[in-house]
C-alpha cells in the first residue's frame, strides 16, 4: 500500500479530474435527455421519429466508438475540442440517450389521470408537460437517473484510451511505473467506490425527499 | 414502432398540422445545414473520394473486419455463458441462509459493480502478468467481462428470484422438498425464465462491453477498424464509420429480439417484464429486499 500512499497527489489529480468530467458530462446529459424526451413523447411525427432515431444509434454503438469517431472524425472536419470538452460532449450524449428514456417512462407512469385533468382545464400539450406531467414524472425517475448517473460515473474512465488524466489513467501510469498492480488499481478502486456509493446513497435521499405521499 | 394514444394532445387538426409540417420543414433545414457544412468541409478534405471508402470492398478488408465481429462476438458469448453461471451462484450465494456467504458475495458484488469495468480489465492486462498470470488476450478480456457481468448478473437473478410470488417456496417446502431441491426445481427455473428478455438485452452491453478489449490490445472489431485505419490512413474515418454501422446492426437486431421476446413474455405473465432505462441500467438494479430464507 506504500506506493498508494506515496502517491496521493497522482490519484487527487485524477480524482478531481474524475469529478469534474462527471459533473459536466451530467449536466449536458440532462439537457440532451430532456430534449431527446420531449421529442419522443411530442405529438410531431418528424420529432418522435427523430428522437427514437437518436436513442436507438447512440444506445447501440459503444460509448468507446463514439470517442474515437468525435475526438479523430472532427479533427477531419478541422474542429479541434480539447480531451476533456469531447469526453464531456460524448459522454453527455451517450448517457442522454438513457435519461431520455428513464425520463420518457417516468411520463408514461404518470397517472393517466393527471394529463386527462391538465387537458381538460385547458392547458396545451407543452403546458400540461411543463406545469403538471414533467413535475411528477421527474420524481418517478430519480432513482433510473441515479443508476444513470452511477454508470456515466465509471463510463468517464474512457477518457484514459483517448489520452485524458483521470483516476483510471492515474492507476495505469502508476502501475508502469512501480509495476505494483494490485494496490495501485485497488486504491484507484476504491476512489471510484468513494464517489459512487455516497453518490447512490445521495439519489436514495433525493427520492425519499421527493416522492409523492400517496 | 406503433403510436399509442397520447392524452396528452388531440389529434392534431389543419393548423396543428400545418404548424408540424413547418417546424419539421425549419428543423430539416437547420439539421440538413449543419450536416451540410460537415459534409462541405468534410468533402473539402477529400473524405468522400470513392478511393476511401472503396478499401471495404476489397475481400481481403471484409473477411479482415468480419474477423473482428466474429471475435467480438465470440468473446461476449463466452463472457456471456460464464457469467450466467457465475452470476447465477453469486445470486444463490447472497440468498444463503449462512450469513457469513451472504455478506462475503454481497461485497464482492457491490465492488465489482462499483467499478469501471476498464479499471477492471487494465488492471487484469498489465497487472496480472506482474503476478506471474499469463493468459492470451481473449482470456483476459473474458475473464474481466466476466468478473464484471457476473456481478450485474447476480443481482439480475436475485431480483427475478425475488420477484416469483411467495406461494411457490411455501408450496415446494409443503410437498417436502428441502431449500436447495426447491431452489433447483421450483424457483431457478422460473426465476431464469422470467429474466430471458433482461438477459438478452444484457448481452447488447457485453457486445458493446467487449470493444474495452482494445486496450489490452485483443483484435476484436473497433481494433480491426483502428488497425484498418493505420494500414490506410486515408480511411481512418471511414473506418471508424463502418465500424459503428456493424455494432449499431448487430446490437439493434439484439434488442429487437429482446422487446420480442419481452412482448411474449408479457403475453405469458399477463404483466410485463419491465426493462428499467435501457441495458446500461441494469448494471445498477436496485435490490430492496431482505435475503430470501425459510421464515422458519
Amino acid at each position: 500500500m506504500g506506493v498508494v500512499f506515496g502517491h496521493l497527489s497522482d490519484y487527487a489529480s485524477g480524482f478531481w479530474y474524475t469529478v469534474a468530467l462527471t459533473l459536466a458530462s451530467f449536466l449536458v446529459s440532462l439537457l440532451v435527455g430532456i430534449v431527446i424526451a420531449t421529442m419522443r413523447i411530442s405529438p410531431a411525427a418528424p420529432a418522435r421519429a427523430a428522437g427514437l432515431f437518436y436513442v436507438e444509434t447512440v444506445r447501440n454503438t459503444p460509448l468507446l466508438v463514439l470517442l474515437f469517431l468525435f475526438f479523430f472524425g472532427l479533427t477531419k472536419v478541422g474542429l479541434a475540442y480539447s480531451i476533456f470538452v469531447s469526453g464531456v460532449i460524448v459522454i453527455g450524449a451517450y448517457h442522454g440517450a438513457f435519461v431520455a428514456e428513464a425520463l420518457r417512462s417516468g411520463v408514461g407512469a404518470v397517472s393517466k389521470g393527471q394529463a386527462e385533468a391538465a387537458r381538460s382545464i385547458g392547458l396545451t400539450f407543452s403546458q400540461s408537460l411543463r406545469y403538471v406531467v414533467l413535475p411528477q414524472a421527474f420524481r418517478t425517475v430519480v432513482p433510473p437517473i441515479g443508476n444513470i448517473f452511477i454508470a456515466l460515473t465509471k463510463n468517464t474512465s474512457l477518457i484514459t484510451v483517448i489520452a485524458g488524466v483521470d483516476l483510471t489513467s492515474a492507476a495505469d501510469r502508476l502501475n508502469t511505473t512501480y509495476a505494483q498492480a494490485i494496490p495501485i488499481f485497488f486504491g484507484a478502486a476504491v476512489a471510484y467506490l468513494i464517489l459512487t456509493i455516497p453518490s447512490g446513497l445521495a439519489f436514495g435521499w433525493i427520492e425519499r425527499k421527493v416522492a409523492i405521499a400517496r | 414502432m406503433s403510436q399509442q394514444p397520447s392524452v396528452l394532445y388531440d389529434a392534431l387538426g389543419p393548423r396543428g398540422q400545418r404548424r408540424v409540417v413547418i417546424g419539421s420543414v425549419l428543423a430539416g433545414v437547420l439539421i440538413i445545414g449543419v450536416v451540410a457544412l460537415g459534409i462541405v468541409r468534410l468533402a473539402a478534405k477529400g473524405q468522400f473520394q470513392t478511393t476511401r471508402w472503396e478499401v471495404f470492398t476489397q475481400p481481403a478488408v471484409v473477411r479482415f473486419l468480419a474477423n473482428g465481429l466474429l471475435a467480438t462476438v465470440r468473446v461476449a458469448l463466452t463472457a456471456g455463458l460464464l457469467s450466467l453461471v457465475f452470476g447465477l451462484a453469486l445470486a444463490l450465494a447472497r440468498l444463503s441462509v449462512r450469513r457469513a456467504a451472504r455478506y462475503a458475495t454481497g461485497a464482492w458484488i457491490e465492488f465489482f459493480r462499483g467499478v469501471p469495468l476498464l479499471l477492471l480489465i487494465l488492471f487484469i492486462a498489465h497487472g496480472l502478468p506482474q503476478y506471474g498470470m499469463k493468459l492470451s488476450a481473449y482470456w483476459f478480456l473474458v475473464l474481466g467481462l466476466t468478473i464484471y457481468n457476473s456481478a450485474v448478473l447476480a443481482e439480475i437473478f436475485r431480483a427475478g428470484i425475488l420477484s416469483l410470488d411467495r406461494g411457490q417456496r411455501e408450496a415446494a417446502y409443503a410437498i417436502g422438498l428441502t431449500y436447495a431441491q426447491s431452489m433447483r426445481l421450483v424457483i431457478v427455473p422460473q426465476a431464469v425464465r422470467r429474466m430471458v428478455p433482461t438477459l438478452v438485452s444484457q448481452l447488447v452491453t457485453l457486445l458493446k462491453d467487449s470493444s474495452l478489449g482494445f486496450v489490452i490490445p485483443f483484435e476484436e472489431l473497433l481494433r480491426r477498424g483502428r488497425g484498418l485505419g493505420e494500414f490506410y490512413p486515408q480511411s481512418i474515418l471511414q473506418a471508424y464509420v463502418v465500424v459503428a454501422a456493424i455494432y449499431i446492426a448487430v446490437n439493434f437486431s439484439l434488442g429487437r429480439v429482446a422487446v420480442w421476446l419481452e412482448g411474449r413474455q408479457a403475453h405469458r405473465y399477463g404483466g410485463r417484464v419491465h426493462l428499467p432505462g435501457g441495458p446500461e441500467d441494469l448494471a445498477m438494479i436496485e435490490v430492496r429486499s431482505a435475503a430470501l430464507v425459510p421464515s422458519d
